[in-house]
């Protein structure tokens, strides 16, 4: 594995490796050093979570970080091309994590820089180690991955995390209830991937409907910044709300996970109850990115 | 009986058959046939593989494998033929080839092939045309909706 661009370039296999890795670093087994390596962290996005885990990650393993966060201040704010940024951070660092508003930055990263390359988010196509992540967080909560029923809810026509999520599961043959408004429906081209790999869906926009029928619930921000029109985020913005109320029917392995930020999608009483995930699944980001880095950097030690 | 020929034989060049009807200028606009070349063109002639059909005739032009995937795009079922000499020297079906670079516009704005020029590649993933995956974005999209040239 030389980068990691897209979760649609990863096998079955090369998943449950990452996870298997990630799995040992969490309980110890695994203490993979890089001491003598540098890693950039180029964003062109905001960012909290995935920055800071990435950097924790490196950390972790005694590794080193430089960042760009944003472009003020930098020398794309002078006009400077974004090949010409990436070819320049590249010699600062033996491998690049990126971040940017633009489809496909990661890919055209990595073929034109020496180094490995991580995609942390592109427009609203990918974000694979978000995918990774969720995939751990799924399997630590459910002790598998395959045959799972599961509701992924929310904005799904922008939402890169639940892009890259659906391709992770198609691995492992769900059932995938996806609830959204219509506006926000997931993009006919993912369905048709899905549809390919004959992979049972179910659309609908009442989450009532499916809350005691699933395992996991992942509930996503309708993200405000992939709106063009604001009136029609006002529209949707408050359409889904997971309360503590509604948890009385469900299984009692049901775990309710989002990628975060929240906003107003799940009330802070979800938080204390044994079926809020989150803030565990943010933290199992560090484990799944020091797996993803250390493999990059020629396998995990 | 001895079939009418509708265009005129040419002696070099290449012939272009089994266009769809009315897609014949697009290809002149996708092979970038200036009004100096010496063409023919035969448009809604009765085909008996598709009911009708347009017919193609470049005069001293051997066309390359670029510019033969490029018209696979908006005429998947054409026959071409390179003549030589008033002779078919060579005759193929056109066909998708698995990937075609630097010849598509990807629609989605928000693609990086937007940004940086002259960066283009596309995925076939159907014979149909039906599927074509930006390799950069990722999305799928059938040929007639891709800018092509």
């Amino acid at each position: 594995m030389k980068n990691v661009i897209s979760i649609r370039d990863l096998s079955r296999e090369e998943i449950l490796h990452l996870l298997d890795q990630g799995e040992k670093i969490e309980k110890g087994e695994l203490k993979p050093d890089h001491s003598e390596t540098v890693m950039s962290i180029v964003f062109f996005e905001s960012s909290t979570r995935t920055r800071f885990s990435f950097e924790t990650a490196m950390k972790r393993m005694n590794g080193k970080v430089i960042t760009m966060s944003g472009t003020k201040g930098t020398s794309v704010d002078k006009g400077e091309s974004l090949g010409d940024t990436l070819k320049t951070v590249a010699n600062y660092s033996d491998i690049m994590v990126v971040r940017s508003g633009l489809e496909g930055t990661q890919r055209y990263a990595s073929e034109i820089i020496p180094i490995p390359v991580i995609n942390a988010g592109d427009g609203s196509n990918q974000h694979p180690t978000q995918c990774l992540l969720d995939l751990y967080s799924i399997r630590k909560t459910q002790g598998k991955l395959d045959n799972l029923s599961i509701a992924v809810v929310g904005d799904l026509r922008y939402g890169r995390a639940v892009h890259s999520l659906v391709y992770g599961l198609s691995h492992f043959s769900p059932k995938l209830h996806l609830i959204s408004p219509d506006f926000l429906k997931i993009p006919e081209y993912i369905k048709t991937d899905l549809e390919d790999k004959n992979i049972e869906i179910h659309e609908g926009s009442d989450l009532s409907e499916v809350i005691n029928k699933v395992d996991i619930m992942y509930v996503t921000r309708i993200q405000k910044e992939r709106f063009s029109d604001l009136d029609a985020y006002e529209r949707v913005k408050n359409c889904y709300v997971v309360s503590k109320s509604m948890f009385g029917d469900v299984k009692p392995n049901f775990k309710l996970l989002h990628p975060l930020p929240r906003v107003d999608e799940i009330s802070t009483d979800v938080d204390d109850t044994k079926h809020a995930y989150y803030f565990q699944q943010a933290k199992n980001g560090v484990y799944i990115r020091q797996a993803i880095i250390s493999e990059l950097l020629g396998g995990s030690k | 009986m001895k079939k009418e020929r509708k265009v005129d034989a040419i002696k070099n060049g290449t012939v272009i058959d089994h266009i769809p009807a009315g897609k014949a200028f697009k290809v002149i606009e996708i092979l970038k046939i200036k009004n100096t070349d010496m063409i023919s063109l035969g448009m809604n002639l009765p085909s008996s593989k598709y009911g009708s059909k347009d017919i193609l005739k470049v005069e001293n032009w051997e066309l390359s494998h670029n510019e033969v995937n490029k018209i696979t795009l908006v005429a998947p079922g054409a026959t071409l033929s390179i003549i030589r000499e008033f002779e078919i020297s060579e005759k193929y079906n056109v066909k998708l080839p698995p990937e075609v670079s630097g010849l598509i516009g990807c629609p989605n704005k928000k693609c990086i092939t937007n940004e940086v020029e002259s960066i283009s590649r596309f995925y076939v993933e159907s014979d149909d045309g039906k599927k074509m995956r930006c390799h950069y974005c990722e999305r799928l999209y059938p040929a007639e909706s891709l800018n092509i040239g």
